[in-house]
């Protein structure tokens, strides 16, 4: 079922979806593994793998280590497709690649997709690649039936939106700010605009990212988005409590 | 265009791609600006109020013309082709960057920014980037990877007492290129009030453009220069390339001519050694995609950037400029590799020849010419473009010669402050 209609599904049930965003190789896979299970086992509706770039521009200083020490650790980009088919096998919901451009255009656009869609992979989040650049990967996202998932930002022009709704699929992220991740969002009246112009401006759902860590953000997004996207706030958990913290994080932020 | 001389103006594409390379792979949060940018590039382009503007200030903030020297000794030492060196040494801050820094902050003057952001890896770009700040009332920050704020100090030392903040980027490799991405956070943070003075032909269009276009000022005068000077046309010019835009610059004045254009590249301790910096002149970069622009970069096959070398920090980068990706593709541009060891020889030599001291960047291209001289005709002319002086970059270069005597200065000096002297 395409990524936009599984969503929408989920979502009559429940108010508000929760993504989460998991760095692959950081710390380890083995350590990846539990973070997910513990992700899937207390509700977490579906999940972001980043597959770590060496320049990962539009990160924020969390994430970038994160990056970084799964490079030094030896992770490549065989190990994190292998890791992708286990999860996709394991847990029933639905798995997203994230990563930077030149990840997908040195394994080749068209083998990439063939094998992203053999893994069982619903979506693509590629920050680096705008519609002007990408119109061969926007146009194979259809053809494999992917989910290219597009960015809004507050800056983002109104007709800039509607052409953004025309190419991407399954849902758009709006960056609640300007910035990178993992800095803390203030939600008041201005973002609240900002979700206002994105729903006017596309049928797709939306979900909200950068700097979300909270049951009390995700209670501010309820009725103004679909999807409430947790990054850095976990990584960081995981950090300095360990994988065991992230169950009750997780449940936590519905709850 | 007529205001740019009696020659072809400098290279120009609609859609930001040079042949293959180019283009601007750039996050949703800067599309906003990068339309405003190219909308104020393009005015500027059409508009020849501009570029006398441009002139004017390089001619009274930053000695232009830089002259035209004819290396008479060596020359005569390599009892071949005549030498002529471009003086890009003699700008404001000892080199090429003041043009373009001054080019870009004219341009956040129409734009009406308040702030400027630039990567620094030699320090040369930041320091040019301070000055300008300072001139145009515009808060400066500068991005340097720690490894390069502890080999550069004396850089750090101007750009603050110039007022700009200098942020060391602990990142990565914690050079040249973790830099550039830490100036795009800043970037995407602060689009509203800030503009990004990229500091070579590099990164996503329009810049490669652009600052082709403000450093292509080096070409027009050369050529003019040396056919004054010899009365005809050099047989080549040659250029060391860090991201490109010195090399850009002194091309673009000779591009429709029958002139063979060398760029030189950092080849560290050798190509074969994998540390080095060499992306067109060795076998060991593939195309990709990265810092938002397409080009060939030194990675390994999963896409991720590799580590590389130089003993000049300027040209210790990744990446290339995609225009000069498009004339080496093309066969217009010939590259070569110069070592640390070549580079060094180069510098002494010219400085005890000619009592010119080149930066180690510059150096690179010495070191080419110096080879290829002796097998040319002495009725045939070279230029070496020198991008920027050496005797401002002391330790660097005192430290890459390894002279005792300016070490054991180092040595006492360092006591002297420890003992609280
Ligand atoms: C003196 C000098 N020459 C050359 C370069 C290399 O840059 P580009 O290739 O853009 O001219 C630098 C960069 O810092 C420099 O400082």
């Amino acid at each position: 079922m395409p990524l936009g209609n599984n969503l929408r599904q989920a979502m009559v049930q429940k108010n508000i979806l929760l993504m989460t965003h998991i760095v692959l190789g950081y710390p380890s896979f083995a350590v990846n593994r539990q973070v997910i299970a513990a992700m899937v086992k207390n509700g977490v509706d579906l999940i972001e793998m980043q597959i770590p770039f060496s320049e990962p521009m539009a990160d924020g200083p969390v994430i970038v280590k994160a990056n970084q020490d799964a490079l030094a650790a030896g992770a490549t980009v065989a190990d994190c497709l292998d890791f992708a088919a286990e999860m996709t096998k394991k847990h029933a919901i639905p798995f997203l690649f994230m990563t930077y451009y030149n990840i997908i255009f040195k394994y080749g656009e068209d083998a990439f997709f063939k094998k992203a869609k053999e893994l069982g992979i619903q979506g693509f989040i590629v920050p680096d690649l705008p519609p002007e650049e990408g119109e061969n990967f926007y146009r194979l996202a259809k053809e494999y039936d992917i989910a290219a998932i597009l960015i809004y930002a507050p800056t983002t022009t109104e007709t800039r939106m509607a052409k953004l709704a025309a190419t991407g699929t399954g849902f758009i992220y709006c960056v609640a700010r300007l910035g990178v991740t993992g800095q803390a969002t203030k939600f008041d009246q201005p973002v609240e605009d900002y979700l206002a112009r994105c729903r006017k401006a596309t049928n797709l759902p939306l979900a909200v990212g950068f700097g979300i860590s909270s049951k009390g953000d995700v209670d501010y997004l309820r009725g103004k988005a679909d999807i409430a996207v947790v990054g850095t706030a976990t990584i960081k958990l995981v950090d300095s409590e360990g994988v065991q913290a992230v169950g009750p994080f997780i449940a936590g932020l519905r709850g | 265009m007529e205001f740019y001389g009696d020659h072809m103006p400098p290279v120009q594409q609609k859609n930001g791609y040079f042949g293959n390379w180019g283009g601007a792979f750039i996050p949703e949060v800067l599309h906003q600006t990068f339309c405003e940018l190219r909308a104020v590039y393009a005015a500027a382009r059409q508009d020849p109020d501009f570029w006398h503007e441009y002139k004017t200030i390089m001619a009274t903030y930053s000695c232009r013309p830089t002259p035209l020297t004819h290396a008479a000794n060596l020359s005569a030492l390599f009892a071949g082709a005549r030498i002529f060196i471009k003086r890009e040494d003699l700008n404001h801050t000892g080199a090429h960057k003041a043009n373009n820094v001054m080019g870009q902050g004219l341009l956040v003057k129409r734009m009406g920014k308040k702030r400027v952001i630039a990567e620094t890896g030699a320090g040369q770009h930041g320091v040019a980037t301070a000055t300008m700040a300072a001139k145009f009332g515009l808060a400066c920050t500068i991005y340097m990877g720690e490894k390069d704020v502890a080999r550069q100090r004396p850089n750090v030392f101007w750009m603050e007492k110039l007022g700009a903040t200098v942020v060391p980027v602990t990142t990565g490799s914690r050079s040249l290129k973790d830099a550039i991405n830490e100036a795009f956070r800043d970037w995407v943070s602060n689009v509203d009030t800030t503009h990004y003075v990229l500091g070579t032909a590099c990164g996503p269009h329009p810049f490669p453009e652009m600052v082709a276009w403000f450093q292509s000022i080096i070409g027009q005068e050369a050529r003019a220069q040396i056919l004054t000077q010899f009365g005809r046309l050099p047989s080549r010019v040659y250029a060391c390339v860090g991201g490109g835009s010195n090399a850009m610059g002194i091309f673009q004045g000779f591009m429709e001519d029958d002139v063979e254009l060398v760029g030189v590249e950092a080849g560290g301790h050798g190509l074969a050694s994998g540390r080095h910096a060499a992306r067109l002149a060795s076998q060991d970069a593939s195309p990709g995609v990265a810092q938002g622009y397409k080009t060939m970069f030194l990675q390994n096959s999963d896409g991720q950037m590799q580590d590389t070398h130089s003993v000049a920090a300027g040209l210790d980068y990744v990446g290339v400029s995609p225009i000069l990706t498009d004339l080496w593709e093309k066969g217009r541009v010939r590259f070569e590799s110069a070592t640390d060891a070549e580079v060094l020889e180069a510098l002494d030599l010219t400085m005890k020849k000619e009592g010119i001291i080149p930066a180690l960047e510059s150096a690179h291209a010495f070191v080419q010419a110096f080879k290829e001289a002796p097998g040319m005709s002495t009725d045939e002319a070279l230029i070496i473009n020198m991008s920027g002086r050496g005797d401002k970059d002391i330790f660097t270069i005192a430290h890459a010669f390894n002279d005792p005597s300016w070490k054991q200065f180092i040595i006492d000096k360092g006591a002297a402050y420890a003992a609280g002297k």
